[in-house]
């Protein structure tokens, strides 16, 4: 099976919003593209429209959770952490209110709109702000956990998610340990760090590399903060190289955050696949992938280049 | 209302903002002097904010989205017994007493606050709070005019227009001036009452230093159904202390020992 994780966030507010008479859900004129509108059907009296207006979206969110509201708040990534990234920071983090960012339509995946609305900084960004948990779910299941989880956290929280379809990853009866990584396969070559729609790029390549010989472990880290230092130092442990895979810049995002805890750590060369510091284009969601290097294919090669260079 | 008794926290207030300004080297006077006698009848008339109530949200509730001028925010809780810190440690390591408020380090204080723009748009959010728990508390929000220039601020004001937010009073401290100068000079942002009428808002103009016309102000805001109010408050900046009035040189600087002493022997008799 397949499912947008915007569409899974979409299903689970709506049962949360119906659960929890605190939780309160703003839009930015997008209901129907971040799947709040599921919230607005299932609760129409606490889902608010804050119209094409972002940063009041996010200070409204910050004067609802000042109130003691459990607050969502959505619109597109670009939006949500790049134009209302300093009212997050200053209304919403700084006071340590409980608003939820769960912004959709992240990385190039966005697909044919192009360079404009493909956020490949957002991880960066929200990672850098304290009091801020950044979190990104890779498949349907795991996003119904973390939105499940986030509810429950006292504080701020950004999700990102996708706009495409995601193939499942888990299972419904999955036990999640959210803010842990998971280990979704061991192999003693290489370790591939992965979030978002990168694990499923890394689990194919992983098929990939067992025709090479090359045995590769797979960890998904969908806490990118806070991040599981234990974790990923115990997921490197007998590995001389490791990749981190994901569809947002090498700078600031997964490599930046895994790459914090094994410089202080341990000696394994770590590697980015990522947007290479770079804007992205329009075209097929595919095929941007395909162009800038995100795909299983892509995968392989970099590891195989590397493994060759001993 | 008795007016002598809030000239006399008036003029307390003022001599706390000269005195932690002078302390700290360092803050906001003019904008904070301007504002005393607006923030003095909100928490001595308007609010039914106390010591029993003031760490719960069961209250009416003050954003001073204008954050810079916390000293008259800080002074005015000092005043009423709410804020029981040392007015000294002002901006100082250590102190509660952030350059810019903070929420969680004093319980009087509503929201953090000092990023221009960002306080209205928290107070529309409390006041959709208190509507959505059917609260009959009010929010109400100081915002400088020189603030307005903040694209933020009309965003705000749009939502609690559409909203319909009666619960909610934005008042303009109106003092024509900003850090660079004029602010007709800088951005004009007039005009702000057919601005706001725009925005769905009824609109009360009145004389932020004049207890009597403040009165008047609020309570006709209080009595306004089915809209938000915006309260155009005319106001001096630097208000009190003569060499601070109407210059905007005073928007953040701190007073030497000379003109420190010179503004609290003006100070001494009130105003």
């Amino acid at each position: 099976m397949a499912q947008e994780t915007r569409n899974a966030y979409g299903e689970e507010l709506a049962r949360l919003i119906q659960k929890d008479s605190n939780i309160v859900v703003l839009d930015a004129d997008l209901t129907k593209s971040t799947k709040t509108i599921e919230a607005k059907k299932a609760c129409e009296e606490r889902h608010f429209n804050a119209g094409i207006a972002e940063c009041n979206m996010m200070g409204m969110a910050a004067g609802l959770a000042a109130s003691g509201k459990t607050v969502f708040a959505s619109s597109f990534a670009i939006f949500a952490a790049g134009r209302a990234f300093e009212i997050i920071r200053n209304s919403i983090c700084y006071p340590k209110l409980n608003v939820k960012v769960c912004a959709t339509h992240a990385g190039l995946s966005v697909g044919e709109d192009g360079a404009s609305h493909q956020s490949v900084e957002d991880v960066a960004i929200m990672r850098s702000i304290p009091n801020m948990q950044v979190y990104v779910p890779c498949d349907q299941y795991e996003t119904k956990a973390i939105i499940r989880h986030v509810a429950k956290e006292k504080g701020p929280c950004y999700v990102r998610l996708g706009r495409g379809k995601a193939e499942d990853v888990y299972r419904e009866d999955t036990d999640f340990k959210i803010g842990r990584v998971n280990v979704l396969t061991e192999g003693k070559d290489v370790c591939l760090f992965a979030m978002g729609l990168m694990v499923q790029e890394a689990l194919q390549a992983k098929e990939l590399l067992k025709k090479e010989e090359i045995d590769a472990e797979v960890v998904n880290v969908s806490c990118i903060k806070p991040i599981d230092e234990q974790g990923i130092i115990d997921s490197v442990k007998g590995h001389k190289l490791a990749f981190a895979l994901e569809e947002h810049s090498v700078i600031g995002g997964l490599y930046s955050a895994v790459a914090e805890v094994l410089i202080k750590t341990t000696g394994t060369r770590l590697l980015p696949i990522g947007v290479n510091d770079t804007f992205g284009e329009s075209g097929k969601a595919k095929d941007v992938l395909e162009k800038y290097g995100l795909t299983a294919e892509h995968i392989v090669s970099a590891v195989k280049e590397e493994l060759l260079k001993k | 209302m008795q007016k002598e008794v809030l000239q006399k926290h008036a003029c307390n207030i003022r001599r706390n903002i000269i005195q932690m300004v002078y302390d700290a080297q360092s803050g906001h006077p003019g904008g904070s002097l301007g504002a005393v006698d607006i923030l003095t009848y909100l928490y001595f008339e308007e609010m039914d904010v106390d010591k029993s109530n003031v760490a719960s949200l069961e209250r009416d509730r003050f954003v001073l989205s204008k954050g810079h001028t916390s000293p008259a925010l800080y002074a005015v809780l000092y005043e009423a017994g709410l804020l029981q810190e040392d007015l000294s440690t002002f901006r100082q390591i250590n102190s509660k007493l952030q350059g810019h408020p903070n929420m969680n380090y004093v319980a009087g204080v509503d929201m953090s606050t000092g990023s221009l723009g960002q306080g209205i748009s928290t107070a529309v959010g409390m006041a959709l709070a208190n509507r959505l728990d059917q609260s009959s508390h009010r929010v109400y929000v100081l915002v400088g005019d020189g603030e307005s220039e903040e694209g933020l601020v009309w965003e705000a004001m749009m939502a609690a227009g559409h909203y319909q937010l009666d619960n909610l009073c934005v008042i303009f401290d109106v003092n024509h001036l900003q850090i660079d100068g004029k602010i007709e000079d800088v951005l004009n942002p007039m005009p702000l009452d057919k601005k706001a009428e725009a925005f769905q808002f009824h609109v009360i103009c009145c004389d932020g230093h004049d207890f009597d016309d403040l009165q008047r102000a609020f309570d006709e805001a209080g009595k306004t159904k089915g809209k938000p109010t915006a309260i155009i408050a005319n106001t001096i900046k630097g208000k009190g202390v003569s060499f601070m009035e109407n210059n905007y040189a005073w928007h953040g600087s701190a007073p030497n020992e000379e003109q420190y002493l010179q503004a609290m022997e003006e100070l001494k008799e009130g105003i």
